[in-house]
């Protein structure tokens, strides 16, 4: 057993850490959104109110889990663990480090994109077989959002695909390493893949599907005890995915100066975005769906389409 | 199209970046067991009665307070004392049901029932949120030092008769026809 790309080592770990990640980000969130509204957070339990987490979990697990006799019970209870396969089967393409990693798949991105659309089936699904009238606009919102985003995300990663010349992450992490970070040539269609990367992981201001003003809580009104935790920790999930994309994508993956080990580079990085992330929760308030919807047929599927172009014709010009 | 686009863009980078300052201010939380926050002398708080600088009770028991009070959280019975004044027999306040609205203290007479600036008054059961007269009376004459409402009043007690209060007149004769 050692530390490299697929070894039963590297896929205990990478499953813990990930997971601890998503389960530490309740409490990280928090501290954050108070750090940023004047506020502290919660600070009591243990140091920096760190266990906070522990706590929470036991909360979550020792509450009912109830599932309501209306509902569809199959579905029910299907549609929250979609969403934890569906983004914990993700990681498995994403390049952590040179030596950490579970697959080194050629077709990653592909990977990435077909997980995140199984992933809006658990939405859907959670908000339909709820039989609930909130739950049910949640879906519908999630449907609406998820046609509208899922296009212009993938678009706006074939700018860098064309650059790399490949689909699989490692070889995109080499040839940044190679060359400038993707964020650079392809700036636009970081910021597009950023946008589309909030709505995919249902964080405000996209939380269209949630949006706990409007409709309660949306897909997951009627869900308790350890199938909302799945839901939550999903969520977070999907955001670490999304930051790790990011970095690996448009941000040399783990490149950086020596004097730090290569997996320490990438979750700094990571980290980074995963606290924009939570600053954009702080600040911006939520569009109407269908602003959503329009922003993104009429303005960002276009721009992703003139940026994948631009791109495309000056890669054959150089040639 | 653009415009619209580039507003809302400037836009949500200025939220983003005003937003990310306040990083960099201290919060506004004050962590109330551990810092006890600064409670004004005049806070409506616990509701006292008072004693009158002699020591003697302040309430004459003459009800004002009880008839002021919105919610019918004051309770009291009036006696006499052998020298002539008159005080509560029991006086009691259901802090269940108390507003903390100060009307009483307004209403009193005597300055005897005053409010003060605690509020930490919580108990597990609610009986025990009923307080009677030896938990209500403080030693001391709270917020009004030197009043002493026997020695300004025209009322007759047994060590001080009509017009010997502080200030007062000779009672007159309303009978005799001299000035």
């Amino acid at each position: 057993m050692s530390l490299e790309i697929g070894s039963n080592l590297t896929i205990a770990l990478i499953l813990s850490t990930v997971i601890g990640v998503g389960a530490m980000l309740i409490w990280v969130e928090r501290r954050l959104l108070g750090l940023w509204q004047e506020r502290l957070g919660p600070n009591r339990v243990g140091p920096l109110g760190i266990f906070q987490v522990v706590a929470d979990m036991i909360k979550i697990f020792t509450k009912e889990d109830w599932v309501p006799p209306f509902a569809d019970k199959f579905s029910f209870v299907l549609a929250p663990a979609i969403i934890m396969v569906a983004i914990l089967l993700s990681f498995a393409v994403v390049p952590f480090a040179p030596n950490i990693g579970i697959v080194d798949s050629n077709i990653g991105i592909l990977f990435v994109l077909a997980m995140a659309s199984l992933g809006a089936y658990s939405v859907m699904l959670g908000g339909l077989s709820s039989d609930n009238k909130y739950a049910l606009l949640g879906s519908l919102r999630a449907a609406a959002q998820m046609v509208s985003y899922e296009v212009f995300m993938g678009i706006s990663l074939l700018g860098v695909v064309a650059l790399a010349g490949t689909f699989n992450l490692r070889e995109i992490v080499a040839a940044q390493q190679e060359g400038l970070w993707f964020v650079i040539p392809q700036f636009v269609g970081f910021v597009i893949f950023l946008i589309a990367g909030v709505a995919e992981s249902h964080r405000l201001p996209f939380d269209i599907p949630e949006a706990e003003q409007e409709i309660c809580a949306g897909y997951h009104t009627e869900y308790s005890g350890m199938k909302f935790g799945m839901f939550f920790v999903g969520e977070y999930l999907g955001l670490v995915l999304i930051s790790s994309l990011i970095t690996v994508l448009f941000f040399g993956g783990w490149a950086g100066p020596g004097f730090l080990p290569p997996i320490f580079w990438f979750a700094g990085k990571a980290g980074l975005f995963i606290a924009f992330f939570i600053l954009m929760r702080a600040a911006l308030p939520r569009p109407r769906y269908d602003q959503l919807m329009s922003y993104g047929w009429l303005f960002l599927l276009p721009l992703s389409l003139v940026n994948l172009l631009v791109t495309a014709a000056l890669i054959l010009s150089s040639q | 199209m653009f415009k619209l686009v580039k507003d809302t863009l400037t836009s949500q980078v200025v939220t983003l970046w005003t937003v990310f300052r306040h990083m960099f201010t201290k919060a506004d939380t004050v962590e109330y067991p551990d810092t006890k926050p600064y409670m004004f002398p005049r806070w409506r708080g616990r509701i006292i009665l008072s004693r009158d600088p002699d020591g003697e009770e302040r309430c004459v028991a003459c009800n004002l307070c009880a008839v002021a009070c919105p919610v019918d959280c004051i309770a009291l019975q009036k006696d006499e004392m052998e020298d002539g004044r008159w005080y509560p027999e029991f006086f009691r306040i259901n802090f269940s049901r108390c507003i903390m609205c100060g009307f009483c203290e307004e209403a009193c007479p005597t300055h005897a029932i005053q409010l003060t600036p605690d509020f930490e008054m919580a108990e597990y059961k609610r009986q025990d949120m009923v307080w009677e007269k030896e938990d209500l009376l403080i030693d001391g004459p709270g917020k009004y030092h030197d009043y002493n409402f026997y020695r300004v009043a025209g009322m007759s007690i047994k060590d001080k008769d009509k017009g010997e209060a502080l200030n007062e007149d000779k009672p007159v004769d309303v009978r005799s026809l001299m000035p």
